[in-house]
């Protein structure tokens, strides 16, 4: 430093330039800061017309019709509702992380078989449905119901059923054998197809079989909900329906090789009259031209072939310091049939509130084949566990098909590795 | 490149040219910088908006009592300020920024990874215990089966004078008489009311407040808990969107003097034991619990636990011997290639290269979800056409998916090998070669004892930090195996070709709970063992250089 009069120059200079930058975005932070202070305050300080504001997370396909319950909203209460969007396959992980700096929104988007975690984690509060509970298709509030407490407002029931091509097979098959004889009759190259992962196979799509064998993976408890304490799988319809998986692989009916791709693409190509899938892969046969039925699982056991479904919602924050706003905006608008019929219209999935689920049965075959399976799916178990269940479950399934040991001997193994990790 | 090796005089000329020119280039610029007004104005102008911001953060920082980075920006701002007005430091005006973004984003996230990796972070411990406690308390209250909802007001004291802030529930029960209670006083009932539509509007003594009124006391409003009667038994009425009540009793019963959790069904007492959550006496957790330190516990854990231990050592030899194994095959492949292809004898060798760099310039995880398929074991590429139909299982049988991951690995590899080497073989002078030929010595022999030693020199902190990058080489294993397949007899949740890292993801997302504090132990041994095999090989290396 040569001199010291350009230094002092230069340094008031700087910090008129910031006195003018906070000038320019003061008026802001005063006002928050005056909020905070009312919010913190006894309460009767609070001008009457300070409302909160909600924030909503919501994925990119939810939040037009969410504008639309929002902008209502606010009409009616005065309370603006933020929308953020937010990928829905990180709103989990994202709401468990910044739920506790505050920095959480009030309400999520989400599915049920989060919950183990976000309870777990002691950041989703219940939400009481009253006597709304009534209005809403049974499986879904099962599903948003977890130790007892119901913790969100469910919006649409997501579960797999058999898609048919019903220019290849012109019956729904009443039975697990009866497809495979009417898909090789069809002189189809593939009875029947179910997107499988070489690793892991699919324990989600195998499940209806399974339940057809009566080896659900925990028993349930009389609400419905599962107890996590007494694991069913392992039990003797669970050994025969191993026995089934590896006769199935070694017939070439089940095949790890075929990955969900190529289970698609070879429906879409005809060379399947058979597909047991979701929703989500029914518009690609459709655009292809496959005249497509939708059919109740058929069972290979002796019982019913249920699947699982997956049922989304929105939750509450159990940081949200508008729970009152937030209850209202969830009960009374997410809810209310009409936001439930516009989030059936972009979703395509069978609404959770009984009476858009009964139009949306009526005017739409799709809907209402998935809906009709649905209607008797159990919910996906939501404890937290799950990710290690569905790890063993997998790989065993996976080994099995592909004759690599003793099926019997593989599930019981598998079944003692799922108790040591539910533990 | 014998050509251009010769002409090495012009060309030092032009080199010292040029220096000259760059020099002065240097020399306007410092002068800019002291004295070029404009440029000081668009210092003044960008530190001024920087300042700005850092006073904004910080502000915003503080009113959240976020002392510590409200400190930092503030301290970081003003450092920056100053290195950019002081005269001189040219060198810290050019690491500034860097440093900023290094800190920020290198240093702050190894840190923090410390800090985890000796707390129990993770599903369940989540948050502070006053949250834990919070959700607790809401998780435990449960609705009285088959208990009417109620049309629920919200009530204050009316009057100016004397009136307190307290807030009352008043509901209308069955029989049609009035009920008004507080946090304090159980409900009660109280005749000086008018109701309409089964609601409360107006009470003696009483203000109903209004639905935006509720909307500025929220908390209050839903925190509040109105005992039903004097018998705790009975439950106690509790709103949540200030319209509708209902009557819940708690399965936990919170003492804070005591500061334990009693089960008001079983009795059980859960108390902070210091295990970051409230345990009962037979060592039965309530969850959620919250985030406390633990010391050395994960790191114990990472090597005692006999379900993670067995797996460990299988795991660590075969990530060295991935590593290493990757980093030999491309090296040989990429070595070989590129003597091939500098090989004046090769035509047409610009375009041969230019295809060799192709592997490298597409996404690693691209290509590795292209191999996957094309290792299907009824349907890849690989058994239908090269194999003829065969059904090999590539990807499912252990041994294999070792090599074929390595493969996979080559395939992605060899490219950046073959760059370097090509890079380092053009700077060796070709009268070595040719010196040695006239001793005497053959092709092979010229190129071992001579080219490949200098090579190696240059080389060798390439092949270290190519060893320490797939030694982290997350991105194939998860696209490819999945670090499959498994011996699902065993038992254990690590398949054959996972690696360390892939191992603490599952550690840390897939388990039965996440388990954020032991993966971050993980990921501290996984930086040890990297760091401590890069010092050692660099060691080696310098002294390999003062030998030639």
């Amino acid at each position: 430093m040569r001199t010291h009069a350009p230094d002092i120059f230069r340094i008031s200079a700087v910090l008129s330039i910031s006195a003018l930058a906070l000038t320019a975005c003061g008026g802001d932070g005063g006002d928050n800061a005056a909020n905070a202070d009312e919010a913190d305050g006894d309460g009767d300080t609070a001008a009457p017309e300070a409302a909160g504001e909600l924030e909503v997370w919501v994925d990119a396909d939810r939040a037009d019709v969410l504008a639309d319950a929002a902008s209502d909203f606010e009409d009616d209460t005065g309370i603006a509702v933020n929308l953020v969007q937010q990928d829905f396959a990180e709103v989990r992980d994202q709401f468990v992380s910044q739920v506790p700096t505050g920095e959480g929104p009030d309400i999520a988007v989400g599915a049920h078989d989060w919950l183990g975690v976000l309870v777990t984690n002691g950041v989703v509060a219940p939400v009481e449905l009253g006597d709304a509970a009534e209005d809403f298709e049974d499986v879904a509030i099962e599903a948003w119901t977890y130790d007892g407490q119901v913790y969100g407002v469910p919006y649409s029931i997501e579960n797999i059923a058999l898609l048919r091509n019903a220019d290849l097979v012109d019956q729904a098959p009443d039975s697990f054998d009866e497809m495979i004889d009417l898909g090789e009759e069809s002189g189809a190259s593939y009875p029947f197809l179910v997107g499988l992962d070489a690793q892991t196979a699919d324990p989600y799509h195998l499940y209806p079989f399974q339940m057809s064998f009566g080896a659900p993976v925990f028993g349930q408890n009389s609400d419905g909900s599962y107890d996590a304490e007494e694991l069913t799988i392992g039990n003797e319809g669970g050994v025969e329906f191993a026995q089934w998986l590896s006769d199935q692989g070694e017939a070439g009916t089940l095949s790890t090789n075929i990955d969900g791709d190529l289970a698609l693409e070879n429906f879409v190509d005809g060379e399947s009259p058979f597909l047991l899938t979701g929703p989500w892969n029914v518009p690609a046969a459709e655009e292809a031209g496959i005249n497509v039925e939708v059919d109740g699982i058929p069972a290979a056991g002796d019982q019913e072939a249920q699947p699982f479904a997956g049922v989304q919602g929105f939750f509450l924050s159990a940081q949200s310091e508008n729970t009152l706003a937030a209850t209202t905006f969830l009960v009374d608008y997410v809810g209310s049939p009409e936001v439930q019929q516009s989030l059936y219209e972009v979703g395509g999935r069978a609404p959770a509130l009984t009476e858009s689920f009964e139009s949306a049965m009526a005017e739409d075959d799709i809907v209402a084949g998935f809906g009709e399976v649905g209607a008797e799916a159990v919910p996906m178990p939501a404890i937290p566990e799950m990710g290690a269940v569905w790890d063993y479950w997998g790989a065993s399934q996976a080994a099995i098909i592909n004759g690599e040991g003793d099926p019997a001997g593989l599930w019981e193994q598998m079944s003692e590795d799922i108790a040591e990790a539910t533990e | 490149m014998a050509g251009e090796t010769t002409s090495g005089r012009p060309k030092q000329r032009a080199a010292a040219r040029r220096m000259t020119r760059r020099q002065k280039q240097a020399s306007t610029l410092i002068d800019a910088t002291s004295s070029g007004w404009k440029l000081m104005l668009f210092k003044i102008v960008v530190l001024g908006l920087l300042c700005a911001t850092a006073v904004y953060a910080a502000l915003v920082l503080f009113m959240n009592q976020r002392w510590l980075v409200g400190s930092l920006v503030i301290v970081g701002a003003a450092g920056l300020t100053w290195i950019y007005l002081k005269r001189g430091a040219l060198p810290a005006k050019y690491l500034a920024p860097g440093l900023v973004f290094l800190l920020i984003f290198q240093i702050f996230v190894v840190l923090y990874s410390g800090y985890v990796a000796f707390t129990n972070y993770g599903t369940g411990h989540n948050s502070t215990k006053d949250h834990a406690i919070q959700a607790i308390m809401l998780q435990a209250q449960e609705r009285v089966p088959d208990s009417p909802t109620y049309e629920v007001s919200v009530l204050e004291d009316s009057g100016e004078l004397l009136s307190t802030d307290e807030l009352y529930l008043a509901i209308v029960a069955g029989d049609g008489e009035v009920l008004i209670g507080s946090e304090d006083e159980p409900l009660e009932p109280s005749s000086a009311a008018t109701v309409q539509d089964g609601r409360v509007v107006a009470a003696e003594g009483y203000d109903v407040l209004e639905f935006n009124e509720l909307l500025n006391r929220q908390t209050e409003i839903t925190d509040l808990s109105v005992a039903m009667s004097e018998d705790p038994n009975a439950g106690y009425l509790r709103t949540q969107d200030g319209r509708r009540a209902y009557v819940y009793t708690s399965r936990y019963i919170y003492d804070e003097m005591a500061d334990t959790m009693t089960s008001s069904e079983t009795g059980t007492v859960y108390s902070d034991t210091g295990e970051g959550a409230f345990v009962a006496d037979d060592g039965e957790q309530l969850l959620p619990g919250w985030r406390i330190n633990v010391g050395l516990d994960n790191f114990v854990n990472a090597v005692t636990e006999d379900s993670i231990r067995g797996p460990l050592i299988y795991v660590t030899l075969w990530t060295f011997a991935f590593a290493f194994l990757s980093v030999a095959t491309t090296f040989a492949l990429g070595l070989f290639l590129a003597v091939v292809f500098n090989d004046k004898r090769m035509t047409s060798r610009k375009y041969y290269r230019l295809v060799m760099i192709l592997p490298y310039a597409f996404p690693g995880f691209l290509s590795a979800l292209v191999w996957a398929g094309m290792m299907n074991q009824e349907f890849g590429f690989l058994n239908n056409v090269l194999f003829g139909g065969a059904s090999i299982p590539w990807l499912t049988d252990p041994w294999l998916a070792k090599v074929s991951i390595l493969i996979v690995n080559l395939w992605l590899g060899f490219p950046y090998m073959f760059l370097v080497c090509t890079g380092a073989l053009q700077s060796i002078p070709e009268e070595l070669t040719e010196a040695a030929q006239v001793d005497g010595a053959k092709a092979f022999q010229a190129f071992r004892s001579i080219k490949l030693p200098l090579l190696l020199t240059a080389l060798a902190p390439l092949l270290i930090s190519s060893f320490a990058f797939n030694f982290n080489n997350f991105n194939l294993v998860y696209m490819l195996t999945g670090g499959g397949p498994r011996d699902v007899s065993a038992g254990v949740s690590v398949g054959s070709t996972d690696i360390l890292i892939s191992m603490v993801y599952k550690v840390a997302f897939v388990g039965a709970q996440a388990d954020y504090g032991l993966a971050s132990a993980f990921s501290i041994l996984i930086f040890i063992i990297v760091g401590t095999i890069s010092v050692l090989a660099f060691r080696k290396t310098k002294a390999l250089e003062e030998l030639n």
